[in-house]
């Protein structure tokens, strides 16, 4: 413990007199800030010209990302070591409420996903899951010697399965894919050993076939094939995929120009404002644009990964670690399903695409992060 | 955490930690890279293509319909027009529940069921993808403002504003200039797609008809940028269409409504032609109908009633309506008799009322049973005597008749540019073997020679066939054009056709039988003597009457005859005599006797245009309601 803590001091000379700061009492990271205010920034520009009812929608979404920042406030203000004594509570009470939902859940779609219990707002457990499983996962290993023997694994895919499949069956099977990934990336983390890993990719490509075959449902098929062959239903389910395509081919080096994309602004591009919003960006401030966007997000990505590294403790280092690359997860899946190399689930691009609940949900984990970057000091002080 | 500090390294979890995050981080790093990858693709690589797709989704060419041209009558008056009309349209394409539009459409407009019916009638007949339907044509500003508050939530509903046809006279054009009327499977399989592209309506008939290609202009072309949903967002390029060509007439417009009014009250039909040049003067059939009504379209019960009237007011009499042409021809045939040698000046015959050809006993009747007596060929002309006739034509032959009546203009259609125009009958020998598979019977040269049996003529026809008696023969095929934009186009557009008019009789034949024309008119025992009260100037004439029904052998009383049985009565005439201004035929359905009821609606005629019109003079357009008999 003490050397742990002798090598942490030159690591970080600005430590002591960002300590004395406002943003360090109020527990904030200045780098992480900084991106994610850009980010969200440049998010709500690129929204403006998505939305065609003037300054209305971004208004709704500054108004959301207010009070997502206040909650990333508050999160940052609790000592990792809260999280991690709270963590099996929010956990079960995680599973209970998506068992609710499977019973007396309400939903749009066909999907089951809302939960509106007495006194209480409106809201998805599945979305809670995204910081429950890997705060449970975290909390779990942390507990193990690791690498985690056999055993442990054992138990954490069980602690996985549980809620991937509650999540899966109501039906929501991109959240449920990124709540078990949340996960898995905590395994990895923790040191799951590269033979494991190996095997278990090789159990997955045995199995595929029958997962193909039993369980995904028909319009899953559908999209996966219309990603092989977007021209074969050009009008159905390979519009979405090859108009945002047009959007993104069509703003070439350096874009259309602000508001000024034709494909969004006509109509043609659907989800313009949600999920294919990047196509937007794509269009109007081309491969410029694209490039500081990803560069934006893996500065957030490198910067976590950062704060993760260096961690208090095993807990703190996984549940961070589990978290950030979660987020990249969002971005690849997004991305990758709006450019056509990903099949389309249902996955907004983090912190630009309108809605509030993943915008609360990651500012809360961001929240997290920054919890466990700036309480290091005292903790070992304590 | 203290409690587990024996069993766990720690320091060795968070190396093992810190080398899991370098991992991560490079697979971050190489799943950006895909990412990139694939922008670079999409965006740099192929761009070209994918910034062509993007035009070709907003941007569409859309043709633009050209202005059809003006149709004028010989005076500058405007006889077609066109009027803007604002309509509502459905785009099927757009709408997704057309049953649920329909209804949200009534509670916003007054749909009368015709219009709904109409509107599903057009819905089923092919179109063009992507044309709209019309609903109703001529919203008002108040249905206008309902609609454009709506309009978000009825999508394919659109309001546009088009230019329409409009016939200002109503039906006093109808029969001459016909109609436009939208374009419908049969009129796609006519007309060119590319110039029609972004037309609704073509001419259906008369005038509209036959000079569709000079009216309807050159289309044009716009790139319009539009949204998903097809709605118009802004012009980007457009090349103008080229109007339609403004057609001026020879009609005036004054005298055929002088024409109308004359026959008012009777089914019958007026063509006036100036003798020098064809110029088709007047051109009218009673009853008419209003064109205007059958543009946007008709509805069923408007449509039956016209169709199933007995008056039958589509009818153009003036031109498709065929009968007998009756003694109109005698002074033709007395020229052609002169000028062949079959009959003298000098000749004469005793008519006791009947004609028997040698050896039969059937017997051929003068009008006037108690016979004229002692007669020569300028009385006969004159009085109309047809025992005459009937022994000239014996004489002469079926042959040398239809040979010559033929050059007058019978049998033939003669106009340059009428639409649909009939040809009627010149009987013949050939044309009875062809026609009846029968030979010529020498009765049948009888009844020729009096304009009955199988003979049949046009108004247009008799009136043309007078013109080139006005002229002594020289023929000049009728025509309706006059200048085309104000440049009188006519001549060459519109030479005469390859038809070289009457061949024979000499200056001395023509004095004589118009001179026995003349006296039909202002002598005392012609047929028509009782216009020449007033008359102020020379008219040749000549009456007729065309046999409904034949009365074998028994007595004919006009009173009694049911009136639709009675004789058709027939005039025609050309004045001044000296020289012939306007050459008139005269029409009037069971009107009994051509002396009696056709003449005075030529007299009416003959004097508006050789007295002049009043300097000012409205000319009311006629309703479709107010043509009823």
């Amino acid at each position: 413990m003490s050397r742990d803590f002798v090598r942490q001091i030159p690591m970080d000379p600005g430590y002591f007199q960002r300590r004395s700061g406002w943003m360090t009492r109020l527990h904030l990271d200045p780098w992480l800030l900084l991106l994610l205010l850009l980010l969200v920034g440049f998010g709500m520009m690129v929204l403006y010209s998505a939305s065609d009812d003037g300054l209305g929608t971004v208004r709704q979404q500054a108004t959301r990302f207010a009070v997502s920042f206040v909650l990333m406030l508050g999160f940052a203000q609790i000592d990792p070591s809260v999280y991690r004594r709270w963590t099996p509570w929010l956990y079960g009470a995680g599973l209970v409420a998506l068992v609710l939902v499977m019973v007396m859940g309400v939903g749009s779609k066909g999907a089951q996903r809302w939960l509106s219990l007495p006194g209480l707002p409106r809201f998805q457990p599945s979305e809670f899951m995204k910081l429950g499983v890997p705060m449970m996962v975290a909390w779990y290993l942390a507990s193990r010697t690791l690498p985690p023997r056999p055993a442990a694994i054992a138990v954490v895919f069980v602690l996985l399965a549980l809620p991937v499949l509650l999540i899966a069956n109501q039906p929501d099977l991109g959240t449920a894919l990124l709540v078990g990934a949340s996960g898995l990336f905590v395994l990895f983390l923790a040191g799951l050993s590269w033979k494991l890993i190996g095997s278990l990719l090789g159990v997955f490509l045995l199995v595929a076939p029958g997962l193909w075959l039993f369980a995904l449902r028909e319009y899953q098929k559908q999209r996966i094939l219309t990603l092989l062959n977007p021209g074969s239903d050009p009008l159905g389910a390979g519009w979405n995929i090859t108009q945002s395509k047009t959007a993104i081919g069509s703003g070439g080096l350096s874009g259309k120009g602000w508001d000024q994309g034709t494909q969004s602004s006509l109509d043609f591009l659907p989800e313009s404002h949600t999920d294919f919003i990047v196509a937007v960006l794509a269009e109007e401030f081309g491969f410029i644009g694209m490039m500081v966007l990803l560069a934006l997000y893996l500065l957030i990505v490198m910067r976590g990964l950062f704060i993760a590294a260096r961690g208090q403790d095993s807990f703190a280092r996984l549940l961070s670690g589990g978290l950030i690359l979660t987020f990249f997860t969002y971005v690849f899946v997004n991305v990758g399903m709006v450019s056509g190399i990903l099949p389309v689930v249902g996955v907004p691009l983090p912190l630009v695409s309108y809605g509030g609940t993943s915008m609360l949900t990651l500012m809360a984990g961001f929240g997290i992060l920054m919890s466990v970057h700036t309480h290091r000091r005292m903790l070992t002080e304590g | 955490m203290m409690d587990w500090g024996t069993l766990k390294d720690t320091l060795q979890e968070k190396h093992l930690f810190q080398s899991r995050v370098m991992v991560a981080m490079i697979i971050v790093l190489l799943l950006s890279g895909v990412l990139g990858l694939r922008l670079y693709q999409l965006q740099i690589l192929d761009n070209q293509l994918y910034a062509t797709l993007s035009d070709r989704n907003r941007v569409q060419v859309q043709p633009v319909a050209p202005t059809r041209g003006l149709i004028t009558d010989r005076n500058g008056r405007l006889l077609a027009e066109n009027r803007p009309v604002f309509s509502l349209t459905i785009l099927p394409e757009r709408a997704s529940h057309l049953g649920e539009l329909m209804k949200e459409l009534k509670a916003l407009v007054d749909l009368t069921p015709q219009e709904v019916e109409r509107f599903e009638q057009r819905l089923n007949q092919r179109r063009r993808p992507f044309e709209s339907v019309p609903v109703r044509y001529h919203l008002d500003e108040r249905e206008m403002a309902r609609l454009a508050v709506n309009r978000h939530r009825l999508p394919g509903v659109e309001v546009d504003a088009q230019l329409v046809r409009y016939y200002p006279y109503g039906a006093l054009t109808s029969h001459v200039l016909g109609y436009v009327g939208r374009i419908n499977e049969q009129d796609l399989q006519r007309l060119d797609p590319v110039r029609y592209a972004g037309t609704h309506y073509t001419g259906k008939s008369g005038i509209e008809r036959e000079y569709e290609d000079l009216l309807h202009g050159r289309v044009g072309f716009q790139n319009v940028e539009t949204n998903a949903r097809g709605r118009v967002m802004r012009v980007l390029e457009r090349e103008n269409p080229t109007p339609g060509n403004n057609l001026q007439l020879n009609l005036d417009i004054r005298l055929q409504q002088v024409a109308h009014q004359a026959l008012k009250g009777h089914r019958g039909a007026v063509v006036a032609i100036e003798p020098d040049t064809g110029a088709i003067l007047a051109q009218v059939s009673t009853p008419s109908f209003d064109a205007n009504q059958f543009v946007t379209g008709i509805d069923h019960a408007s449509y039956a009633a016209l169709r199933d009237s007995p008056d039958v007011p589509l009818f153009n009499r003036a031109t498709r309506g065929q009968y007998p042409p009756g003694s109109t021809i005698k002074p033709m045939l007395a020229l052609v008799g002169l000028a062949t040698g079959a009959v003298e000046k000098d000749t004469t015959i005793f008519d006791r009322g009947w004609y028997q050809l040698p050896n039969s006993t059937q017997r051929f009747r003068n009008w006037d049973r108690d016979g004229m007596g002692r007669i020569n060929l300028y009385d006969s002309i004159v009085r109309s005597n047809d025992t005459f006739f009937y022994r000239m034509a014996h004489d002469m032959g079926v042959d040398l008749m239809a040979h010559h009546l033929a050059q007058f203009g019978f049998g033939r259609v003669t106009s340059l540019d009428v639409r649909d125009e009939r040809a009627g009958i010149l009987p013949s020998r050939e044309w009875k073997r062809r026609a009846e598979g029968e030979a010529w019977y020498p009765g049948d040269t009888i009844n020729m020679s009096i304009g009955q049996g199988y003979f049949l003529s046009t108004p247009l026809q008799l009136a043309a066939v007078t013109a080139t008696t006005a002229n002594r023969g020289q023929w000049h095929s009728p025509r309706h054009l006059k200048s085309v934009n104000g440049e009188p186009h006519g001549e060459i557009w519109l030479a005469d056709a390859d038809i070289q008019g009457v061949t024979i009789g000499s200056e001395d034949e023509w004095d004589y039988v118009i001179g026995a024309m003349e006296d039909v008119v202002h002598g005392q025992r012609g047929t028509a003597r009782s216009i020449s009260r007033g008359l102020e100037y020379r008219m040749a004439g000549k009456t007729g009457t065309s046999q409904v029904f034949s009365l074998a052998g028994e007595e004919y009383d006009a009173e009694e005859l049911e009136e639709r049985m009675r004789d058709h009565a027939l005039y025609v005439a050309f004045a001044p005599a000296e020289d012939p201004q306007i050459a008139v035929a005269v029409l009037v359905e069971n009107g009994g006797s051509g002396g009696a009821t056709a003449a005075p609606v030529a007299r009416q005629v003959t004097d508006a245009w050789i007295n002049g019109f009043p300097e000012v003079m409205t000319v009311q357009p006629i309703a479709a309601n107010e043509d009823e008999l």
